[in-house]
């Protein structure tokens, strides 16, 4: 499989250069010294007597951000649901903050692909934020400022009292992010977030993203099987392989932050990554 | 281009055929003096019309009708409602009445009408179990369905965000179901009042049927006629107001187009 090359639409109007982070501590603690938030032991999954996932062994540390890069069927998303509390390994162990994951956790937010399922269509985007308020058990008084607040941050205030079903597919992405945000999570796992946009809109969520991260400090397991999504928003890249799914490979991003999609791109470390995760794609086929 | 104009004038073109018509009976009925016991010219239908409606028969015999449809719609759409939704949560209890539902669906609900009887007597608790029995079953299989086909994706999204059951079925199962349900509602609503004129033209002395039974027994064609006219328009505005609500509940959320 081969990614789709996205160069030259980096200059659109709405991907806004990526700020440096607001956080002191943002700017460049080195990650191999933060605590592990998710760690899997030889986690296996089998499903109906078909093994999905076999002895997956990996640790994701605070603040830090993983991409998972496999092609369809390598089990991407059973790994997210595992760390998500939906799916319960059948072997090994899944830890959340050095605990067995036994439910969802209200700070692990997860992003889904299908945004247009994942959104309920009877509520406006206020609503549909305020959703993850009433989970958390946030006080009314304080929803006003709340939504407010992450619906500013993805750019949707002024589409607060829209329904998802007036809303282009990027906005209606932009709203789950919103409430995704509105938990204030720790981590924040995503699904192929953007797999189901065209390629403009791709890129200014991948910056909006990457500067949301930067602000909020959150941990991102990001699933993904764009190659290059996957080393231009990572810190490192895992690849697996299908039939069961297992880790190939590790790669670490050497690449600064914050990035930029035409700078980062041209990067001689982005294209060496690039090269080396093609050529293994193409080893592994 | 259509302008609202010629709009108007098209939906006014539907009330040719039937004017038409009517005009035809007219004339016919003028050239050939028939005396009938069964037809009546439509002038001596709106006659009779005006008659049964200005001495209150009329209003008595509607309101009997209705009292025992909405009766009988509220306890057959309720407990359809309630079993219909355990019925679409829970695959156990689905497969458990499985069989069941479907034997005792079967069975058309007119056959009860003795049964009925010999339980209630004639009056309004005969009419209205039947139209309760009538309307559970078209209640119970929408709901179990619209239940049942509830988008696992949000279920998931209410188990990530930690929502216990409770929350999970007032927040998410309910509203997501409700525009189904309300279907539900309209075609239970349309089947009560068949059901409760047709216990009361074959066996309670009671309401609209009752009274289209004693006017062809007494040779009243013009009056019968009126009543069967009436009749549909009483279940024309009863449809009507059903689909009102419904477009000013759930209108917005057709709207919403998950393929895009």
């Amino acid at each position: 499989m081969t990614a789709p090359l996205t160069l030259d639409s980096a200059n659109t109007t709405r991907s806004a250069p990526v700020e440096a982070p607001a956080n002191a501590d943002g700017v460049h603690t080195p990650l191999g010294t933060e605590p592990a938030l998710f760690e899997l032991r030889q986690a296996t999954l089998t499903l109906a007597g078909r093994p999905i996932l076999e002895k997956i062994d990996f640790v994701v540390r605070r603040k830090e951000f993983v991409s998972v890069v496999g092609s369809s069927g390598c089990g991407k998303t059973s790994l997210l649901r595992l760390m998500a509390g939906l799916a319960r390994q059948t072997a090994g162990e899944v830890l959340y903050d050095g605990k067995p994951i036994t439910r969802s956790h209200q700070d692990v937010a997860i992003v889904f692909q299908d945004y247009g399922k994942a959104l309920l269509p009877w509520r406006t985007v206020t609503g549909n934020v305020a959703l993850a308020l009433e989970a958390m058990r946030v006080p009314k008084s304080e929803y006003r400022d709340r939504i407010g607040c992450v619906l500013e941050l993805v750019g949707l205030a002024q589409h607060a009292d829209k329904y998802p079903g007036q809303l282009s597919g990027g906005m209606q992405q932009r709203l789950q992010i919103a409430r995704a945000l509105a938990q204030e999570p720790k981590a924040i796992l995503m699904d192929e977030p953007f797999g189901a946009l065209d390629a403009m809109t791709r890129q200014s969520l991948q910056d909006e993203i990457l500067t949301i991260v930067a602000r909020t400090g959150a941990t991102v397991f990001f699933v993904t099987h764009d190659l290059e999504e996957a080393i231009y928003l990572g810190d490192r890249v895992i690849v697996l392989r299908p039939n069961p799914g297992r880790i190939v490979r590790t790669f670490d991003v050497n690449l600064s932050r914050p990035r930029d999609q035409l700078r980062s791109r041209e990067d001689g470390e982005f294209t060496r990554l690039r090269h080396e995760l093609h050529t293994l794609f193409k080893e592994l086929h | 281009m259509i302008n609202p104009g010629q709009h108007t004038l098209a939906r006014l073109r539907g009330f040719i055929v039937p004017l038409a018509l009517l005009s035809l009976a007219e004339i016919v009925y003028a050239m050939n003096d028939v005396h009938s016991e069964i037809i009546a010219p439509p002038h001596e239908v709106l006659r009779a019309l005006s008659t049964i409606a200005m001495d209150g028969t009329l209003w008595n015999a509607t309101m009997q009708t209705l009292a025992g449809a909405m009766a009988g719609l509220s306890i057959g759409f309720g407990l359809g409602l309630l079993l219909g939704a355990f019925l679409g949560i829970s695959s156990f209890l689905d497969r458990l009445l499985f069989v069941s539902i479907e034997i005792v669906r079967a069975l058309p609900s007119i056959a009860f009408i003795p049964i009925a009887m010999l339980i209630f007597g004639f009056g309004y608790r005969m009419e209205l179990s039947i139209v309760a029995f009538a309307t559970f079953w078209p209640t119970l299989l929408l709901t179990r369905s619209a239940v049942s086909s509830i988008e696992p994706r949000l279920l998931e999204v209410s188990r990530a965000l930690g929502f216990g059951i409770r929350a999970s079925i007032w927040k998410i199962v309910l509203p997501a179901a409700l525009p189904r349900v309300f279907v539900a509602l309209r075609l239970a609503a349309s089947v009560a009042l068949i059901v409760a004129v047709t216990v009361e033209v074959t066996a309670n002395p009671l309401g609209l049927g009752y009274g289209l039974m004693s006017a062809q027994q007494s040779l009243q064609p013009a009056t019968m006629l009126a009543l069967l006219c009436w009749l549909a328009a009483v279940g024309w505005t009863l449809n009507s107001a059903l689909l009102w609500t419904e477009k000013r509940l759930f209108g917005r959320m057709t709207s919403t187009d998950f393929t895009r």
